[in-house]
C-alpha cells in the first residue's frame, strides 16, 4: 500500500529543542505505523498564533498564514495541509475561510505576499492531524497496528479549547466531544468520565495572567485526579505544557500534591503499537509518565 | 466626545475593528458573558462591551482592560446564539485600541502580545527561550530577575526534557526567507492601516 | 311504539377470556341482567360480530343493545347503531387490564367484571335512542360582525367554503385598523422586510364575491334566536333597520389602540410623541420619502418606547394602564424602524425594550432590522419630555439595564408603542348590576343602561345579557384552553384581538378558525344535533313540567345561556344552544330533567345493580363517577398503559361533573358503598372543563353535601371530590388505591344491609 501524503506545518513548538518537541517525536512513529508520510513545508512560517492579534491585527496575521498555504501550493502541490498543533490548524483555517469569503481580502493578501515572491489561490485544504486519523485512517486502520494495549490505564480525555472550538473535529459536540475518549478505548485503556473535558487552560494567558491561568489548571487537574484518572492525555501542545508545567507552581502556591502525567494521544499510540519509550517522546515529559514508560520496556 | 446613544462609535467599529460590523446583531442575551473562563475577571462582558459600543462609549470601551483578557478559548463563539464571532470582535477591539494608543498602559496580555509578534515577525517563528526572558523583563531587571528565578525549577526541566533550548540564545530557529516575511508584514500593515484610515505607528 | 327487546353480547377477544369467566358473564346477564339475548363473541368488533348484532336487530326484533367489551371510547364507530340505543359495559381498559394479574386476583376481577355487566343491563333498560330535536333550524347562513381583517378573512372563508355570508361593518369602508397602515409585519419567508397589507385585495374580494352581502355603516340593534335561527336586526345609517336571519355568528370587532393621552408620563398628548398608529400615518405621509414630523420637520432621529402603558409595573409607564402585553407591538415597532432605516439609514432609530417578544419568525424580523442598523437597546423608560419645535425636541429618560446606568436621549420623535384594548361590548357583570339598579328605579342606572345598549356589539336578548361574557381584561369569552374561538353562546364565536390581543397573521388564522366552527355550529344546528363538543349528539335535555318546582337552578345554573323562562316561570329550553352538558339535570333538585339517553335514572339504575358486599367480606365498594372528557380517558389510558388499581372501584362515566346529581351519591351511600370519588376537570380561571363551568358547579353542590352524610352518620372522608387532566392516569390510578387504603382504615361503612 502506497503511503498517504500531506503537506506537513509542524508549527514552532514541535520543532527541535522547544516546548512541544517530543509530541513531534511521537507523531513522526505514529505516521510510520500508519503509514502516513508528512512533507515537511519548507521555509514554513509562524502562524501568529491565539495572541498574535494584539500587535498584528488582521490582515498582518491572515498573511503569516496565507505564506504557508501559498507556500504548500507551490511546494507541494495537490497534497492536502496537515497540522498538529491546533493553534497553527485554526489559523491557517480561519485564513482559508475569511480569503473564501472575501475577494478584496485575497487581494490584499496577495498583494502583501507578492513582496515574498508568492501568490495564494487558496486551494489547499486544511486537516487537523486527528481529522486525518478518523477521516482517512479510521477507527479500524488505527486499531490495526495495536500490540501493546494499555491494559489498566486510566485516562482523563482533556480535549481543551482550540481542537474543539470554533471548528472542532467533524461531528464532534463543542461541549462534550467524544473522540479522544475513543482513542483511549482504542489503544485498550479506559477513559475516565470528568467534567473538565473542555475547560479553558488559560492559553496564552498562562504568562500574563498567571493566577488566573492556574484557577483553571487546578480545576482541570483536581477533577481529573477526583474521577480516578491516572494520567491526563491532550491533543493541544499549549494544553499539555500549561497542565503539566504549572503543576508545580499551584502545588507551591497552594499546597496540593498534584503530580500527574499529561500526556499527547500520539504517545499512546506509539507506546501501543510497540514503540519504545523514547519514540513515543516519554523522555520529554516533567512529570514523568511511568505507567506508560514501564509498558515501554515490556518486550 | 461621542453622543450617546447615536450610530457613530458603532460606525467607526464597523469600519475599523475586525467584524466589528457583528456588533449590532447582538441580542444581549448573556451566553457570552456567563461562557468565559475569566468571567469573574472582566471589567466589562462581552456583551456590555457591545451595549457600550451601541450607547456610543468609545473612550470607555477602548479603554477597557476587558478585551485583553480573552483566553482565546472559542466558547463565546460557538455559544452565541446570534453567531456573533465574539472572540474574533475582542481581538479586533484589542488591537484597535492598542494601535489608537488607547488601551490600558502596562496591561500584561497587552506588552506581552506585542514582545511576542515582534519576536515571531523577526525570524518568522518562535523563540520560546527569548520570547520567556523578554516576558520576565518586560517590567524591568530587577523583576525581571526574581521572575526569573521563581520560574528556574520549570525552566530546567524543560531544558532536561530538551523542550527548552538555551542554545536559542545564539539565533535559534529562523526561517530562510527572513527578508520576504519582514516586507510582506509591512506591506500587509501599510494596506491595512489605509484601510482604516491609521497613520503607522 | 314497537316491542323492546333487550340483548346482550360479550366480546372474550383481547385477552377477556382468559382473565375472565365469560360463561358466568352470560349467566349474568340473562339471570340478574334479564336480557332475552345472551350471546358471546371471539372477535366483538370484526365483521362477523359486528354482523351478529346486526342480524339480531333486523331478524330478532332486538332494540336495545348492551355491549360488554372495551371502553366506550373504544370501536364507537363498529358499535354504532343508529336506531338503537347501546350501552357498554367496560371489561377490557375498565377490568382485565387494570386488576392485578396473579390467580389470588381471580375473585375480584370476576366481581368487578360481573357488576360492570349488571351496570350495563341497568343503563340499558332507561335508555331510548333519541330521535333528534325535532324543532330543526334552518338557516345555514353565517353573520360575520366586523370588516376589518378578522372578519373579512372569515367572511371569505366562510363563503368560499359555500356558505352565504352577512357581513355588518359600522364604518364606511371595509379594512378595519388595517387600513392604517403603511405596510404589514412579514408573512412569508425570509421575513426580513416589511410586506403590503394585502388589506384593499382583501376588500375588494369581499364585496365581490357573490356569496358575502355587505351592510356598511350598520350595527347590530337586536340579534334573537339559536344556533340555526338568529334573527339580527341591523340597524343602517339611513335610520332604517334590515333583518337577516342566520345560523351561526363571528364577533371580529377587533381593537382600539389604548388612548396614548393617558400615557402622560411618557410623553403621551405633546406633538412630538405618537402611538404606532400616529407613526403609520406619518409614514404613510411621507410616501417612502424621508418621514417628517406633525410640524413638518424631518424626523433624523426617533425612540421607540415599547411596552408602554402595558405589562403594568413590568412594563413602560407608572403601571396604572394595562397589565397585560398586546403580543404585536414589538413586532410592529422592527417594522416602523425600518420605515426609517430604508429611507434613509443614517437615522438614529432606537428601540428601547424590557424583553423583545417576537414570536413566530419574528426573530429573523428582529435581525433583519439590526443588519439594517436599528439599534436595541433594553432599558426601563422613566420619562418623556418635549414635544416643541425645535431642532430635538424630545428628552428620553431611561435606565439602561444591559448597562445598569440612567442616561437620557435626544430624539426628533417618540412612538409609543401601546396596547390593545379589545373591541368587546358590554361587561356583563356590570350590565347585570346597572339592570338590577335600573328595575328598582335608580335613574342613573336607567340612563346607563341605555350607554351600554349602544356600547354592545351584538346586543342579543339573551336573560344573560347583550353580548359574550368577557374576561378579566375586558377580552371577549374563550375557551382558551381546548377550543379558542367557543364563547359560552352556542354559534357564536369571537375570533381576531376582540378575544386576545394578537398580531394580523394570527387574527386572520384565527378568523378561519372561527368561520370553520361557525360553519360546523350550522351544520349540527340544521340536522338537529350538539354542537361542540358533543357534535353528534341527537339527544336534547327534556323537562316534566308537571314536577317542576320553578327553582330557576337549571336557568341560573346552565353554562351556555340555553334555558329561557317562559311566563309561568317554567324553564324554556333553546335547544339548539344546549351543548348536552347535563349541568341542568345535575342542578333539579326535583329530577324533571332528562336525556333520553343519559338521565338521573340511567346512572342511578348501575348504581343500585352493583352488587355491595357486606361489611363481614371485607371488600369496600367505591362509586367513580368520572367526566367522560377528562377523566374517564385518564382512567382508561391507566389501563392501556397496564397500571393497576383496586378492583373495589366501579366507575361510570358522566357527560361532565356538573351533570352529577346529588341523588346518585345519596343512593350510593345508602346501598352502603363505602366512598364516592367524584372526578372532574380542573376549575377556576383557569378551568379546563369542557363546559366552562360544569365542575365548578359540581364542587360547590358537593360543598354542601356535608349535611346529608351527618344525617346518615357518615364520615366526610365517604365523599371525594378531585380535579383530573386527560394526563393524570398514572396519578389517578395511584389516587384510587389510595382510597381505597384510607377507606379500610376508616372502616366498613354503617350504611351496609340498610340499603
Amino acid at each position: 500500500m502506497s503511503k498517504k501524503q500531506y503537506a506537513f506545518y509542524p508549527g514552532c513548538s514541535s520543532q527541535k529543542g522547544a516546548s512541544a518537541s517530543n509530541f513531534l517525536t511521537s507523531i513522526g512513529v505514529m505516521c510510520e505505523k500508519l503509514d502516513i508520510q508528512l512533507n515537511e513545508i519548507p521555509d514554513w512560517n509562524c502562524c501568529g498564533a491565539s495572541i498574535g492579534y494584539g500587535e498584528g491585527g488582521e490582515l498582518p496575521r491572515l498573511v503569516l498564514s496565507a505564506r504557508n498555504l501559498a507556500l504548500a501550493e507551490r511546494e507541494l502541490p495537490g497534497q492536502e495541509m496537515v497540522s498538529v498543533c491546533p493553534a497553527c490548524w485554526l489559523s491557517s483555517r480561519e485564513t482559508v475561510d475569511r480569503l473564501h469569503e472575501s475577494e478584496s481580502l485575497l487581494a490584499e493578501t496577495n498583494e502583501a505576499l507578492k513582496e515574498a515572491g508568492l501568490t495564494l489561490k487558496n486551494e489547499v485544504k486544511q486537516r487537523h492531524m486527528v481529522e486525518v486519523l478518523i477521516e482517512d485512517i479510521g477507527w479500524e486502520g488505527m486499531k490495526k497496528p495495536v500490540v501493546k494495549p494499555l491494559e489498566g490505564l486510566k485516562f482523563a480525555g482533556y480535549v481543551g479549547c482550540q481542537t474543539n472550538r470554533p471548528f472542532g473535529i467533524a461531528g464532534e459536540s463543542f461541549e462534550n466531544p467524544q473522540y479522544l475518549d475513543k482513542m483511549v478505548e482504542m489503544v485498550g485503556a479506559e477513559p475516565v468520565k470528568y467534567d473538565q473535558k473542555v475547560t479553558c487552560c488559560g492559553g496564552a494567558l498562562a504568562f500574563s495572567e498567571p493566577d488566573k491561568s492556574q484557577a483553571q489548571i487546578r480545576q482541570i487537574v483536581e477533577s481529573a485526579y477526583d474521577h480516578g484518572a491516572d494520567m491526563i492525555v491532550t491533543p493541544c501542545q499549549l494544553c499539555q505544557a500549561n497542565v503539566e508545567i504549572y503543576q508545580s507552581e499551584i502545588n507551591k502556591k497552594k499546597g496540593t500534591k498534584f503530580n500527574m502525567p499529561v500526556v499527547y494521544y500520539s504517545q499512546l499510540m506509539t507506546v501501543a503499537y510497540g514503540g519504545d519509550a523514547k519514540q513515543a517522546g516519554l523522555d520529554g515529559q516533567l512529570i514523568r509518565a511511568e505507567q506508560l514508560e514501564k509498558i515501554a520496556s515490556k518486550k | 466626545m461621542t453622543a450617546t446613544y447615536k450610530n457613530d462609535f458603532l460606525k467607526e467599529v464597523e469600519a475599523n475593528v475586525e467584524d466589528g460590523q457583528w456588533v449590532k446583531m447582538c441580542m444581549q442575551c448573556g451566553v457570552c458573558a456567563g461562557s468565559c473562563p475569566l468571567g469573574p475577571h472582566w471589567q466589562h462582558s462581552p456583551q456590555k462591551i457591545f451595549m457600550m459600543i451601541r450607547a456610543g462609549k468609545r473612550e470607555e470601551v477602548l479603554t477597557s482592560d476587558s478585551m485583553w483578557m480573552c483566553t482565546s478559548c472559542y466558547n463565546c463563539i460557538v455559544r452565541c446564539p446570534r453567531k456573533l464571532p465574539i472572540t474574533h470582535i475582542m481581538h479586533g477591539l484589542a488591537n484597535y485600541a492598542h494601535r489608537l494608543g488607547l488601551a490600558p498602559k502596562g496591561q500584561p496580555t497587552r506588552e506581552i502580545a506585542k514582545l511576542f509578534w515582534d519576536n515571531i515577525v523577526k525570524t518568522g517563528r518562535v523563540n520560546e527561550l527569548k520570547f520567556s526572558l523578554a516576558m520576565y523583563f518586560k517590567d524591568g531587571f530587577g523583576q525581571g530577575v526574581k521572575n526569573a528565578m521563581a520560574m528556574q525549577g520549570i525552566g530546567l526541566g524543560l531544558m532536561k526534557a530538551k523542550r527548552l533550548n538555551p542554545m536559542e540564545m545564539l539565533g535559534g530557529h529562523t526561517c530562510k526567507d527572513k527578508g520576504g516575511i519582514h516586507k510582506m508584514i509591512a506591506k500587509a500593515r501599510e494596506i491595512e492601516d489605509r484601510r482604516k484610515g491609521l497613520s503607522g505607528h | 311504539m314497537a316491542d323492546i327487546k333487550y340483548a346482550a353480547y360479550i366480546c372474550s377477544g383481547c385477552g377477556i377470556g382468559d382473565k375472565l369467566d365469560v360463561d358466568a358473564l352470560e349467566k349474568v346477564a340473562t339471570k340478574e341482567g334479564k336480557m332475552a339475548v345472551v350471546k358471546s363473541h371471539p372477535f366483538l368488533c370484526s365483521t362477523e360480530g359486528v354482523d351478529l348484532i346486526k342480524n339480531d336487530i333486523a331478524n330478532d326484533g332486538v332494540t336495545h343493545v348492551m355491549i360488554a367489551a372495551c371502553s366506550r371510547r373504544a370501536k364507537a364507530e363498529a358499535f354504532t347503531f343508529p336506531d338503537n340505543a347501546v350501552s357498554r359495559a367496560n371489561l377490557r381498559e375498565g377490568v382485565i387490564w387494570v386488576v392485578a394479574e396473579g390467580s389470588e386476583h381471580d375473585e375480584v376481577r370476576q366481581e368487578m367484571a360481573e357488576d360492570y355487566i349488571r351496570m350495563g343491563c341497568a343503563e340499558i333498560k332507561k335508555m331510548t335512542q333519541p330521535a333528534g330535536n325535532p324543532n330543526k333550524a334552518q338557516s345555514k347562513r353565517i353573520m360575520v360582525v366586523g370588516g376589518g381583517m378578522s372578519g373579512m378573512t372569515a367572511a371569505l372563508a366562510a363563503a368560499d367554503a359555500g356558505y352565504e355570508v352577512v357581513l355588518i361593518e359600522k364604518t364606511a369602508k371595509l379594512g378595519g385598523f388595517a387600513s392604517n397602515l403603511l405596510k404589514r409585519v412579514p408573512f412569508n419567508a425570509p421575513y426580513a422586510e416589511a410586506q403590503p397589507t394585502g388589506v384593499e385585495e382583501l376588500a375588494s374580494k369581499v364585496s365581490g364575491h357573490a356569496k358575502i352581502k355587505v351592510h356598511l355603516n350598520s350595527t347590530l340593534s337586536e340579534t334573537a334566536g339559536a344556533p340555526g335561527r338568529f334573527i339580527a336586526k341591523i340597524a343602517q345609517e339611513s335610520g332604517a333597520i334590515a333583518e337577516e336571519t342566520v345560523g351561526a355568528i363571528v364577533q371580529a370587532t377587533g381593537f382600539t389602540p389604548y388612548d396614548i393621552n393617558k400615557l402622560t408620563e411618557l410623553g403621551g398628548g405633546q406633538a412630538n410623541v405618537v402611538d404606532q398608529a400616529g407613526l403609520e400615518a406619518l409614514a404613510k405621509a411621507a410616501n417612502s420619502g424621508a418621514i417628517k414630523r406633525a410640524d413638518g420637520k424631518e424626523v433624523k432621529s426617533v425612540v421607540f418606547v415599547q411596552c408602554a402603558g402595558q405589562r403594568g409595573s413590568g412594563g413602560n409607564g407608572n403601571g396604572q394602564h394595562l397589565e397585560y402585553c398586546s403580543g404585536h407591538c414589538c413586532a410592529t415597532s422592527i417594522k416602523q424602524a425600518t420605515y426609517f432605516k430604508d429611507a434613509n439609514p443614517d437615522v438614529d432609530t432606537i428601540v428601547m425594550y424590557l424583553d423583545l417578544r417576537v414570536p413566530g419568525m419574528g426573530e429573523d424580523f428582529y435581525r433583519s432590522a439590526q443588519e439594517k442598523g436599528v439599534i436595541f437597546t433594553k432599558a426601563k423608560v422613566n420619562g418623556v419630555s418635549g414635544g416643541l419645535s425645535g431642532e430635538m425636541s424630545c428628552k428620553v429618560n431611561f435606565k439602561d439595564l444591559i448597562l445598569d446606568e440612567e442616561a437620557t436621549v435626544d430624539a426628533d420623535l417618540v412612538v409609543l408603542a401601546t396596547g390593545q384594548v379589545a373591541n368587546a361590548g358590554v361587561n356583563l357583570d356590570e350590565w347585570t348590576a346597572t339592570v338590577t339598579a335600573a328595575e328598582s328605579g335608580d335613574a342613573a342606572a336607567v340612563q346607563r343602561k341605555s350607554e351600554l345598549q349602544k356600547i354592545s356589539v351584538l346586543n342579543l336578548n339573551y336573560r344573560q345579557g347583550p353580548d359574550v361574557p368577557q374576561f378579566k381584561y375586558g377580552f371577549a369569552d374563550s375557551h382558551f384552553i381546548c377550543f379558542p374561538y367557543e364563547t359560552r353562546r352556542t354559534g357564536i364565536y369571537a375570533a381576531g384581538p376582540a378575544r386576545r390581543p394578537m398580531d394580523m397573521f394570527q387574527a386572520m388564522e384565527d378568523a378561519t378558525g372561527a368561520a370553520m366552527k361557525a360553519i360546523q355550529a350550522v351544520e349540527n344546528a340544521t340536522h338537529g344535533r350538539a354542537a361542540h363538543p358533543r357534535a353528534w349528539d341527537l339527544s336534547f335535555p327534556k323537562a316534566r313540567l308537571e314536577g317542576c318546582t320553578q327553582c330557576k337552578r337549571c336557568t341560573v345554573e346552565c353554562p351556555f345561556g340555553a334555558i329561557d323562562e317562559d311566563e309561568r316561570r317554567f324553564p324554556l329550553f333553546n335547544e339548539e344552544r344546549c351543548r348536552r352538558c347535563g349541568t341542568c339535570m345535575g342542578a333539579c333538585p326535583v329530577r324533571v330533567i332528562s336525556f333520553e339517553n343519559y338521565s338521573c335514572d340511567t346512572v342511578g339504575m348501575q348504581i343500585k345493580a352493583v352488587n355491595v358486599p357486606d361489611e363481614f367480606e371485607e371488600k369496600p365498594r367505591v362509586l367513580i363517577l368520572a367526566c367522560e372528557n377528562d377523566a374517564y380517558p385518564a382512567l382508561d389510558m391507566a389501563g392501556i398503559q397496564r397500571l393497576t388499581y383496586s378492583a373495589f372501584v366501579r366507575a361510570i362515566p358522566v357527560r361532565c361533573l356538573g351533570s352529577a346529581n346529588t341523588i346518585w351519591i345519596t343512593d350510593a351511600l345508602n346501598q352502603g358503598y363505602d366512598g364516592v370519588m367524584m372526578m372532574g376537570c380542573k376549575k377556576g380561571d383557569d378551568y379546563q372543563c369542557h363546559f366552562v363551568k360544569g365542575s365548578e358547579m359540581a364542587y360547590y353542590r358537593m360543598s354542601k353535601i356535608d349535611d346529608t352524610l351527618k344525617q346518615l352518620g357518615l364520615e366526610p372522608e365517604r365523599v371525594q371530590t378531585h380535579e383530573v387532566a386527560i394526563t393524570d392516569n398514572a396519578r389517578v390510578a395511584r389516587m384510587i388505591d389510595e382510597y381505597v387504603a384510607q377507606l379500610t382504615e376508616l372502616g366498613p361503612s354503617p350504611m351496609k344491609g340498610f340499603g
